[in-house]
Formats: C-alpha cells, sequence, structure tokens
C-alpha cells in the first residue's frame, strides 16, 4: 500500500516541477499514438465506409481480416513490422528500426483495423434507406458517404478513441520497434515497464498515473466533441 | 395512333420491358408504362404487389435486371450518368429520413448539391418553408420533430428541388388522424397548384380515388389494371382488382361554411358535415370508405347518435360479396354501404325501401380539388 501512495505522491512531484524528462517521455507518447491514429483515420475511415456500403466479391474475406485485425496483439504486429525494417529486411535501407517512425507504422497497423472495424460497423447501423434518400436527393457518391460519416459521427468518435486508446497503451510493439532507448524512443508504456523491471516500483507508478491522466485527456475531450450537438 | 402526335407531347417518362429481380426472384414485370406530364399517377395493390420496387425504379433508385426508364428522350441506362437526371427527381419515402442536423440543413442539402446560388437556396427554402407551415421550425433539430413535422418537412424537401417528377412512397402513413387529414389538405392543393408531375404510391384506396388522374392496379408484379379512377374503381377487369378496389364512396363537392374544424360541404343537394379547415368555397373531393356508414330504419330516427351525417334515401341496388352486401342507397347522389347479411335479414329490407344512411364527420377524408 505504501508503495502506491509514495507512487502517486511522485506522480504529482514530477509533474509540479515539470521533470524534464518526464515531460519528453509524455510528449513522445503523444506524438507517437497520435500521429499513429490520424494516419489510421485516413486509412481505416474510408476502408470501412467502402466494406460498410459497396459490395464486392471477397467483400466477406477484407470483412474478416479487418475484424481479426482489431484483435491482433501488438507483439505480433512488432515482430512484422521488426522483420520488415531490420538491416537486411525488406524495407531496412529505410533505418526506421529503432526509431519513433518504426513505433508510429507499429502502431498504425494496429489502430488501423480498429478504426476500420468501427467505422464499419457504425455505417451498417445506419437505415439502408437513408442512403437511398440521401442519393435521390441528387448529391454525388462521394457527397453521399460523407452525409453517412456526418450521420454516424457519434460511433465514429467511438472509434477514434477506441483506436487511440489501443495505441497510447500498447507496450509490445514499441518495445520491439523503439527499443525503449533513453531519450530517442521511450514513451510511457515502455519506460514503466523499464522501471518495473528494474523494481523502481514507484516511479513506475508515478507514470502510471500520468498516462491515465493523458488518456483521461484525450477522451474526455474527443468526448466533448462528440457529445458537443446532443440534443437535451 | 399517329407517331406525330405521340412527339409532340413525350411523356414524362417511360418505362418498357422493365423487370426487377430481387434475390433472385422476378418481383416487376412491366412491359409498357408512361407517365404523362403534369398528371398524378397513382400506383395501388395490396402489400407486396411490388409497388414500392416500381415506384424504386422509376426513380432510379433501384437497377433494373433489364429493361428501359426514359426521361423525356433520356435513356437511363447503366452506361448514361444518372447523377443529372436523378437531380430532375425527388423521392419522399414513407419514413420522413431526415438527416441528423437543423430542418435547414435538411431542405438545403439537395440545393447545395446542385450547386445553385445562395440567394436562390435562401429563397426556395424559405418558400416551402412557409407553404408547408413549418417557417418556424427552421432552427430546429430534426430529430426533435413530431411525426407530422417531420413528414412536412420530408415533403418540403422534396417540392424545394422543383422536380421533374415527383414520387411518393406511402407519405401519409403512420400519422394519427387528424394529422393526416391536415397534411393531405396541404399537400393536395400544393399539388394542385404546382401541377408537378407526381407518382405515388398507396395502399389506401382513397388517397387513389381523391388524388390520382390516373390510377395503375399492381398485382403480383404486373400492372392489371390502369385507367382514371372512376374507370378502375367502377369497372374492375377481374375479381382480384375488384376485391381490392371496391371501397366506397367518391363525392365532390363545395364548402359552404367552416369553423373551427368542422365543416359544411354541398354535394348534389345535400350537405355535410366534415372535418377540415378549408374554408368556404374550396372544392373539394371526398371519400367515404363503405364500411364507414351504417343503415337503419326510419323508425329509429329518433335514436340519438354521435354521428354528425344522417340521410334519407331509397335502397336502389344490392350487390352480395361474401358474408357482407354492399347496398346503394339513393340520397340524392348514391352512397354505397357495406352491411352484414344478418344485418340486412335483421332490418328485412329490399330494393325500393326508405333508410337512413349515417356516418361519422370524421370518417369522411377530404381534400381540395
Amino acid at each position: 500500500m505504501g508503495i502506491i501512495v509514495d507512487g502517486i505522491k511522485q506522480a504529482f512531484l514530477l509533474l509540479i516541477h515539470g521533470d524534464k524528462q518526464m515531460l519528453q517521455i509524455a510528449w513522445l507518447s503523444l506524438v507517437v499514438s497520435g500521429t499513429a491514429t490520424i494516419l489510421s483515420l485516413l486509412i481505416g475511415i474510408p476502408l470501412g465506409s467502402i466494406l460498410g456500403l459497396a459490395k464486392f466479391p471477397g467483400r466477406r474475406v477484407v470483412v474478416s481480416l479487418v475484424n481479426t485485425g482489431m484483435g491482433a496483439p501488438p507483439v505480433v504486429v512488432g515482430l512484422i513490422v521488426s522483420i520488415f525494417l531490420w538491416r537486411q529486411g525488406l524495407l531496412g535501407f529505410l533505418h526506421l528500426m529503432y526509431s519513433p517512425g518504426a513505433m508510429i507504422i507499429a502502431q498504425f497497423i494496429i489502430a488501423f483495423p480498429i478504426v476500420a472495424g468501427f467505422t464499419l460497423a457504425a455505417m451498417q447501423q445506419l437505415d439502408p434507406k437513408l442512403r437511398l434518400q440521401i442519393t435521390a436527393l441528387g448529391v454525388s457518391k462521394i457527397q453521399m458517404v460523407w452525409q453517412l460519416l456526418l450521420e454516424a459521427r457519434l460511433p465514429l468518435m467511438a472509434a477514434v478513441m477506441a483506436g487511440f486508446g489501443a495505441v497510447i497503451s500498447e507496450v509490445g510493439a514499441s518495445m520491439m520497434v523503439g527499443a525503449n532507448i533513453t531519450g530517442q524512443t521511450r514513451v510511457m508504456t515502455t519506460a514503466i515497464v523499464g522501471e518495473n523491471s528494474k523494481g523502481n516500483f514507484a516511479l513506475a507508478i508515478a507514470l502510471s498515473v500520468i498516462l491515465m491522466a493523458i488518456v483521461y485527456l484525450v477522451t474526455l475531450l474527443l468526448t466533448m466533441i462528440q457529445q458537443r450537438n446532443k440534443v437535451r | 395512333m399517329n407517331p406525330m402526335q405521340t412527339k409532340a407531347v413525350p411523356p414524362a417518362l417511360e418505362a418498357n420491358n422493365l423487370a426487377v429481380k430481387l434475390g433472385g426472384k422476378q418481383v416487376l414485370n412491366i412491359a409498357e408504362l408512361q407517365v404523362n406530364k403534369n398528371e398524378v399517377l397513382v400506383i395501388i395493390g395490396p402489400n407486396g404487389s411490388g409497388k414500392t420496387t416500381l415506384l424504386l425504379s422509376l426513380a432510379l433508385l433501384i437497377k433494373p435486371a433489364s429493361g428501359t426508364i426514359t426521361y423525356q428522350g433520356y435513356a437511363s441506362s447503366k452506361n448514361t450518368a444518372t447523377l443529372e437526371l436523378r437531380r430532375k427527381l425527388a423521392v419522399v419515402f414513407q419514413e420522413p429520413l431526415l438527416l441528423n442536423t437543423t430542418v435547414w440543413n435538411n431542405i438545403t442539402l439537395g440545393l447545395r448539391a446542385r450547386k445553385l446560388p445562395v440567394e436562390e437556396i435562401k429563397a426556395r427554402t424559405e418558400k416551402w418553408l412557409a407553404r408547408f407551415g413549418i417557417a418556424d421550425l427552421a432552427q430546429r433539430q430534426a430529430k426533435t420533430l413530431s411525426g407530422g413535422e417531420a413528414k412536412r418537412v420530408s415533403l418540403a424537401r422534396a417540392f424545394a428541388l422543383q422536380p421533374d417528377v415527383l414520387f411518393l412512397d406511402e407519405p401519409f402513413n403512420g400519422v394519427d388522424s387528424p394529422t393526416r387529414q391536415a397534411l393531405m389538405e396541404d399537400f393536395g392543393s400544393v399539388l394542385r397548384e404546382t401541377n408537378v408531375t407526381t407518382v405515388m404510391v398507396t395502399h389506401d384506396r382513397s388517397e387513389a380515388l381523391m388524388m390520382a388522374h390516373r390510377v395503375i392496379v399492381l398485382i403480383n408484379g404486373n400492372i392489371r389494371q390502369m385507367g382514371t379512377p372512376p374507370q378502375v374503381f367502377s369497372n374492375p377487369v377481374d375479381e382480384e382488382v375488384a376485391n381490392f378496389v371496391e371501397a366506397g364512396n367518391i363525392m365532390h363537392g363545395v364548402v359552404s361554411s367552416q369553423s373551427e374544424g368542422q365543416a359544411l360541404v354541398d354535394v348534389g343537394g345535400l350537405r355535410l358535415d366534415v372535418v377540415s379547415n378549408l374554408s368556404a368555397g374550396a372544392k373539394v373531393t371526398m371519400f367515404l370508405h363503405d364500411d364507414d356508414i351504417t343503415i337503419s330504419l326510419p323508425a329509429a330516427q329518433t335514436q340519438l347518435s354521435s354521428a354528425r351525417n344522417h340521410y334519407t334515401g331509397k335502397i336502389s341496388k344490392i350487390f352480395p360479396t361474401g358474408s357482407q352486401i354492399r347496398v346503394t342507397v339513393d340520397c340524392g347522389i348514391p352512397m354505397v354501404a357495406l352491411i352484414t347479411k344478418r344485418s340486412w335479414e335483421e332490418l328485412s329490407l329490399k330494393i325500393g325501401d326508405t333508410v337512413i344512411v349515417s356516418f361519422k364527420a370524421s370518417s369522411i377524408h377530404l381534400i381540395p380539388k
């Protein structure tokens, strides 16, 4: 019990003093996971929309792949990305291994099936007749999809939260492709694992409290956007 | 027919050899169908007869398995861009299907998509909001509207597009009776004013009788009969059509006075008590279901009743249908009532007897002519 109290105390001290190293770790976490989330939205929302609205041969296979991707273990993603990025790998010439770039790639691969899967579900729960009505209003295909996305904006914000939540909290892939290098690739989760293994429980708890606070604040922001136009 | 003449006034829309399959099953088979300019064509038929499928095919929202649909000479096929054709049409569905935004945004969406000038979008939207009596709802969120209000928005949205052809799928379904009556009155007068070519689907025969220039009876995906309402309703081609269309009385009249939603309508010497907001002088078409009329003997006249309309007449015709008898009573105008065989026997009626026909003011459906 004492350890936890110590940890929380330490978290406050780190925050109050604006500990430089801690801030840098938190910042890198936000940059890596934020970038990966944004990239996953750029790919996942169009992919999910197509899967939710279009009919084409092999659609079910792609949908099942996306659904599998939603549950892909980060360590497996980390392993695959490592295989591609290591010095002799297919993409080794990019020299991305053990860099934030590698972590963004891995986290993007974790997040985009989640975003695509949520988007797919959001589009499919809309009344199919709404699509006919919007089409009947004489809008183009792209405008129609845009209107449907607007209709599905509440579940789509859930997609953003789920995607971000999955990557800010994952540790396996970041550890494997980033290696927890101080000042370079250390993020909140890998730092927590590191401190824990060194026996610095208090610091690990402090970092955990700060990580939870970050997740809470980002989610709060997204929730406020999501519920902004909610009719009372 | 002189081919030159048909070319002079081409139909607003034409379907040829139209076949539609849903899940591998053929649900529609239309050899030929023309919708004339400025006419109101009403498609009626029992549930599952393919009415909505026909409507959506004509509105270019369902791809037919084969056949062509032609709009004033423009054929719609898989190769032509349908967007431009679609922008000449408007569709009102059974559900209002409003987007989760303001009423204003709902109505302007199609106009914005057409890239109309901002002033025109504003002018049209304001005009149609006012015309359907919902100007004060402009900034409301669509999902806070009542059923009747949402239907009005949906209708205003369609008329704001100023379509060449307007399609409606059971537009008055799912609202309570007084709301429906008010909605039909407003819609009816807008339809007369705009003269827009209209294709409407309904399972309600009264709507067809009151609104249609021409009626199509669709049964099992086939056009069984096509003609003016009197043609179809008085001379059904076969038993199946007859069973579906024989429903009651259509009457034309003029409102002589109105106060607080109660109106008196003059019909060939009779003065009917009806529920309507139309003002004196309005010409109306009315519909009365045959099973909304009761027949009683003159002796029972003194009995008090909540029915507002009682007329004396002579039985001029009877027609047995199953367990019921369709009785025509001549009250100055013929009134057709549907009564059970047992009532017929218990009242010991026969042709030539004097009887009283009664019905409630609210049983009469009416629209402006």
